[in-house]
């Protein structure tokens, strides 16, 4: 088995992380973003390097394919596979250009991206509160 | 046949739930940090800066006693570093980001061992009687410190720390009378320029 962990695997380690911290039933992603309330838990960025290259395109107008790659330390494949799902549900998008004869991808978050990355601040937030409540 | 005991809650305990959810909130955190590149950095706090400079430069060129010419420039440090900090800390507080997170604090360590340095050659120097050699060496480990603090902020200001650099040579070669014109190019003249640039490109 490789080093670096597959989309699907990622995806199953989410569903059970998510089920464990207590959050709402998952869903498949497959390019979808929630359409529930305000606190469902985003199953699409649960995921950690899903949620890592939202929360690197937050803080940045646009990031490079390479950039996000060196900063999430991941591999070519699985950064893309991930960055795929995101850009199907519209959170990031993704625009590829030449610089000279070089091909270079850039990303960048999107409104409803922006607004699924504060839900699920909320959210986190919502837990936290709610288990020091108990 | 044998009980089966389940060796997991479905559901996690609320501790648990807590520190995943703790953990998530740090990891967005931290990726955020890493990053981002530091903008706290105030273009209108360093223009306020050029600007006392070139006051400084102003009084201290009518000090004749060395010892008043270094004062105006020591309370000069102390007020720019004053200015520094409160623009920091407004341009955080605006842009609802927390002035001591991670690339402030590489920000300051970076900075601070050229201050440092800068403080002792000060002493020393004075002491030895060559303080003819103080611009150029304070404008040189200025612009050594924000060259390197500046590799964790916007490509500006390590710019802006190579023209100090450039300044404090000429300081260094040129003749004793063309210090104060220097420092006051230097001090003021290069922080007022970057920090219009600064203030006009990466938000105030």
């Amino acid at each position: 088995m490789g080093k670096h962990s597959t989309a699907a695997d990622g995806d199953r380690r989410s569903e059970r992380a998510a089920q464990d911290a207590g959050g709402a039933p998952l869903r498949s992603v497959r390019g979808k973003a929630p359409a529930e309330g305000p606190l469902a838990l985003d199953r699409l960025i649960h995921e950690r390097l899903r949620l890592g290259i939202l929360s690197a395109l937050a803080v940045n107008d646009s990031l490079s394919f390479n950039d996000l790659k060196k900063l999430m330390q991941t591999t070519d494949g699985n950064l893309s596979v991930h960055a795929r799902k995101l850009e199907e549900a519209n959170y990031i998008a993704c625009t590829k250009s030449f610089a000279g004869r070089v091909p270079r991808t850039e990303y960048s978050i999107t409104p409803p991206g922006r607004r699924a990355l504060e839900r699920y601040l909320d959210h986190m937030e919502a837990l936290i509160r709610a288990t020091r409540e108990r | 046949m044998p009980r089966v005991i389940p060796f997991r809650n479905k559901r996690a305990e609320p501790p648990e739930m807590q520190a995943r959810a703790m953990d998530n909130l740090r990891f967005i955190r931290e990726t955020m940090e890493r990053a981002a590149t530091f903008t706290a950095v105030s273009g209108w706090g360093e223009v306020v800066i050029g600007v006392t400079a070139v006051g400084a430069a102003v009084i201290a060129s009518q000090q004749a006693a060395p010892a008043a010419w270094l004062a105006t420039w020591l309370a000069e440090a102390g007020i720019a570093a004053g200015i520094s900090v409160a623009s920091m800390a407004i341009k955080s507080h605006a842009a609802n980001m927390p002035l001591i997170s991670g690339p402030i604090r590489k920000l300051v360590l970076s900075f601070s061992p050229s201050m440092v340095v800068g403080a002792v050659l000060t002493a020393v120097l004075v002491h030895r009687g060559m303080q003819g050699l103080l611009p150029g060496i304070w404008m040189l480990l200025y612009g050594a410190g924000v060259v390197t603090a500046g590799s964790y902020s916007v490509r500006i200001v390590p710019v802006m720390g190579a023209a100090f650099m450039l300044t404090g040579v000429a300081a260094l070669i040129a003749a004793p009378a063309w210090a104060t014109g220097l420092l006051m190019a230097g001090f003021g003249g290069v922080h007022i320029i970057f920090g219009v640039l600064i203030a006009r490109r990466h938000g105030g």
